[in-house]
């Protein structure tokens, strides 16, 4: 009996292996065979559906992994879903096999260990990720270790009018007098939404001289002093704003409806390619143009996660290579399709791939990468959540 | 077969009521602060005091009930006004005509449709812009949602009124009301001071159960409020779901509290309508009493029509608008048309929507055909027993409808996870019953127990058996009104928004949860086409009711119905 139960000991795996081991590719390709992958990603966006659909298509031709896109309005709803199933003891099989996250809900996952994981840095395609240029080994500056994998790289651009608004706006400071001079044609998306809450955090950053705060955990004693000219600026800003701040945009793209509809001149924009690829959706009028501030905007990685209890995990990491290789990321940055930044190293890719990138014609509206000047790192999540929290209580709920 | 009969009465109620109570159990727990799985054991009263502390938790209550009230006051008003002033006419044979299309669009699409009416850069504004405005851009006027709610109001108000019309219409067949409204115009009575004063008491009280229905709902509605509902803060409802959704745990404990405090609020809100009813009563014998002969007839009675018939333009213009969307190319304002018309969106958007429209086609007939078997046999075992009906079993069939979706399903779905349950359609198809079955035992209920049993009693009399009159007389002679309430079960299952979200953990993608998902996307264009299939899903099979019976019975005119 002594026997039995050692080698039972032996034989199980050890809770922090991975298991597919992805650092053996062929045997991965092998389980992924027929696995059907179910991706929980936000859905508010129909170019990013369209992508991944279009992702599905692929992977089913080359690898036959059937790939469901779960069409999330939040994705903490992912995160709340995997969580559950631990909670409940549902270790394998679970409902989720890939999260897109990054941020917040990657710390969050990461530190409760409802990650599988390490993966990404074993990828066959991470060998052409930028990783010297492209922050894709940290995630609102915590440590990714490869539980995620980079797919996509955003940052800040704002989205205007020229028929109304003619040039771009350099700073936070000019947005706001802008703003009082043609009261009602900005908004913001409403937070908690992750672009709205971006918002807050680029007008912070802009607004602060100092910014070493922000790159350790908020505490009580720093918090209230160095969020305070954040509260000082919105509280002159809100009155100003369409609707007088009675009534908010639900996310992002909402906003592109509005400036078509001509209901605001000015929206903020996580993917510098956006404008341009709305506009050849016809949700945009061809007067629009994107600018950024003079001191650089906020910028970070998309990323995808893969559930600790994934029954796909296999298939899971199939699509997440496939998502990094020049193929996918030339059809994402692609502005009639996506105009997501690529997390790729140029420099690395032989010279038929680099032509796929060479071919893009990045747009009118989109700003090359020489013109989107500086990016400013993602402030550690804590400062996100707080100052999400406080706009709710100051402004997202009429006392 | 018979002792097995009995037991589907039994049977039905359980597929009913215990999804309901089960789910409440798995809200009561948590509320108070035990939730062993997240590790939370109780009792304590800590949940309900972050409840209270929650900011804009006051807003989102006084929400829950002035939009509530509003909406379900503002529908049995016009409802009373058009039956009242207008019943027996040309016009409301017409009115009558199109409730069938109205009741089947789902709210999620009608509300989509008068967001785009009524928005400052609508269709409205556009029609009348910059001619008679002189807007060159839409104004900054709060109108969607506004921090009242009126929005959502007007929202709840295009898709009660028609339902409470059918229900109107029902009880007017059995409380005579030609005889009474002759005798009360031979006194002199106005038409609609005769009606209000002679007939609508009678028929209050048989359309008293399905108003608290429309009240309930409209107090906890979540797919209208997110759609065109205040946001800064939402209702309670909102509040809950997106507790529910919150990555904490601990959140969940919340989101039961906040489901108490709306069933609470529910029954006290029921409670005060019923405080109202007594005073109304009073207010009206003193007006009866008075006997004025209705001096404001003359504006009152065209004030009913013209709301009537704007709840109905309301959702038909509407869906248009989502129609002009789905082929628009780029669309300025204040242009009334768009640059320019294209496939483009169809092509885009057709194929997932197409997806979806399977997945909801498959759970909703499943739904529809357990609610048929249930219902029938209930039927049957209630006609084999000669026993009927009675007032309290109607209660029980009313009551999933009256306690709010918000306090019951995120218990199931707590519930649910803690027994490891799969998700997927097999619970989704349960929780979608809880909801049709009641819809399909009052759409049948009537037609079946009004059949003319002379026919049974010739075929036994030829020897057949029970079943056989059945199987071979009744089912047949009842194909219409059989295939009116499968209709019926179909469209509410199609509409079936946060029993699909909650009970499906996102794997089951029907078109109301993907419509819903891209209302926070803006994408008017891709709105309009997971409207207009929604739209299409419960517009079909009535259509195909109408149209079966024709085809089938076309040499047997007296079973058109």
């Amino acid at each position: 009996m002594k026997h039995l139960a050692l080698v039972a000991a032996l034989l199980a795996p050890l809770p922090a292996l991975a298991n597919p081991d992805p650092a053996d590719w062929d045997s991965v390709l092998a389980e992924a065979q027929g696995q059907t992958v179910y991706w929980n990603a936000w859905g508010g966006s129909t170019t990013t559906n369209d992508f991944i659909a279009w992702v599905g298509m692929r992977v089913a031709e080359d690898y036959g992994v059937t790939l469901e896109h779960v069409k999330l309005t939040d994705t903490a709803d992912a995160v709340t879903r995997v969580l559950s199933e631990k909670q409940a003891g549902v270790d394998d099989g679970g409902a989720i096999d890939m999260i897109w996250i990054n941020g917040a809900n990657f710390a969050a996952m990461k530190d409760a260990d409802l990650l599988f994981g390490p993966f990404a840095e074993h990828l066959p395609n991470w060998s052409v990720v930028d990783t010297e240029g492209k922050t894709v080994q940290t995630d609102f500056t915590v440590p990714v270790e490869g539980y995620e994998a980079p797919w996509a790289m955003a940052q800040v651009v704002f989205i205007h009018d020229t028929a109304d608004l003619a040039e771009p706006l350099g700073s936070m400071q000019a947005i706001l007098e802008w703003s009082t001079a043609n009261p009602g044609r900005f908004t913001y998306p409403q937070p908690p939404d992750f672009l709205g809450a971006t918002f807050l955090k680029q007008a912070l950053v802009d607004l602060i001289e100092d910014q070493t705060p922000f790159y350790s955990a908020a505490t009580d004693e720093n918090y209230a002093e160095v969020t305070a000219p954040l509260w000082g600026y919105l509280d002159a800003l809100t009155p100003t704003l369409w609707r007088q701040g009675r009534a908010y945009p639900a996310t992002g793209p909402a906003q592109l409806q509005m400036i078509a509809d001509g209901e605001v001149d000015l929206a903020i924009s996580f993917s510098p390619g956006e404008a341009t690829a709305a506009i050849a959706n016809q949700q945009l009028p061809d007067t629009v143009r994107t600018f950024v501030l003079d001191k650089g905007t906020i910028g970070n990685a998309s990323f995808v996660g893969i559930p600790y209890n994934s029954g796909s995990a296999a298939g899971a990491m199939i699509v997440a290579n496939f998502l990094m290789s020049p193929e996918a990321q030339a059809r994402a940055q692609n502005p009639e399709v996506l105009g997501y930044g690529t997390v790729l190293d140029m420099t690395a890719l032989n010279a038929e791939d680099r032509a796929l990138f060479d071919a893009l014609d990045l747009g009118i509206a989109t700003l090359s990468p020489a013109a989107l000047g500086s990016v400013v790192a993602e402030p550690h999540p804590s400062w996100m959540t707080r100052i999400t929290d406080d706009w709710i209580s100051r402004y997202g709920s009429a006392q | 077969m018979p002792r097995a009969i009995t037991l589907i009465p039994i049977a039905t109620l359980l597929a009913m009521l215990g999804p309901v109570i089960a789910g409440l159990w798995g809200t009561v727990l948590p509320a108070f602060g035990h939730l062993p799985v997240a590790g939370f054991d109780g009792p304590s009263l800590d949940p309900f005091r972050a409840l209270l502390a929650t900011p804009g938790i006051g807003t989102a209550t006084r929400l829950s009930v002035t939009t509530g009230l509003l909406a379900t006051g503002l529908s049995v008003l016009i409802v009373a006004l058009i039956a009242g002033g207008w019943s027996g006419t040309r016009a409301f044979r017409f009115l009558e005509k199109l409730l069938s299309p109205l009741l089947s669009v789902p709210h999620a699409a009608a509300a989509f449709g008068l967001a785009f009416l009524i928005a400052p850069s609508g269709w409205i504004a556009r029609l009348i812009s910059p001619g008679l405005t002189g807007w060159e851009r839409p104004p900054d006027l709060l109108i969607l949602n506004d921090t009242f709610g009126l929005a959502m109001t007007a929202g709840l108000v295009v898709k009660e009124v028609p339902f409470l019309l059918l229900m109107t219409i029902a009880a007017l067949g059995q409380t005579q009301p030609r005889q009474s409204l002759m005798v009360a115009q031979s006194l002199g009575y106005g038409r609609l001071t005769g009606w209000l004063k002679a007939v609508f008491p009678r028929v209050y009280a048989q359309i008293k159960l399905p108003i608290y229905v429309v009240l309930a709902y409209s107090m906890s509605v979540v797919d209208v409020a997110v759609i065109l509902g205040p946001t800064t803060p939402p209702p309670l409802s909102v509040l809950i779901v997106k507790w529910m959704g919150d990555p904490d745990l601990g959140m969940r404990l919340l989101a039961a509290a906040g489901a108490l405090l709306q069933l609470g609020l529910v029954v006290a809100t029921l409670g005060l309508w019923r405080l109202g009813e007594m005073v109304v009563r009073r207010l009206g014998h003193a007006w009866i009493m008075r006997g004025g002969r209705g001096r404001l007839d003359w504006a009152l009675q065209p004030a009913g029509l013209l709301f009537g018939g704007l709840t109905a333009a309301a959702i038909f213009a509407g869906l248009a608008g989502l129609l002009v969307w789905s082929f628009a190319g780029f669309w300025s304002f204040p242009n009334v048309f768009p640059d320019s018309f294209g496939l483009r969106t169809w092509m885009r958007h057709g194929p997932a929507a197409g997806g979806a429209f399977a997945e909801t086609f498959w759970v909703a007939t499943a739904v529809t055909g357990l609610a048929l078997l249930f219902v029938i046999g209930c039927l049957e075992a209630e006609h084999r027993s000669r026993r009927k009906l009675t007032s309290s079993g109607l209660w029980l069939l009313y009551l999933p409808l009256l306690v709010p979706q918000t306090a019951f399903l995120p218990g199931l779905q707590t519930l649910l996870l803690g027994v490891g349950a799969d998700v997927g359609r097999g619970p989704v198809i349960a929780a979608h019953l809880v909801f049709v079955l009641p819809y399909v035992f009052l759409s049948l209920g009537d037609p079946y127990r009004a059949w003319d049993t002379r026919n049974g009693v010739s075929a036994a009399a030829l020897g057949a058996s029970p079943n056989r009159v059945f199987w071979q007389v009744r089912l047949p002679m009842l194909l219409r009104p059989v295939l009116i309430a499968s209709a019926v079960g179909l469209s509410v299952s199609v509409g079936q928004y946060l029993p699909t979200l909650l009970i499906g953990g996102g794997r089951v993608s029907t078109l109301t949860t993907e419509a819903v998902a891209l209302a926070s996307g803006g994408d008017r264009r891709a709105i309009a086409v997971y409207g207009l299939a929604q739209t299409a899903a419960a517009l079909v099979p009535f259509a195909l009711a109408l149209a079966i019976p024709a085809l089938v019975w076309r040499n047997r005119r007296g079973l058109h119905g």
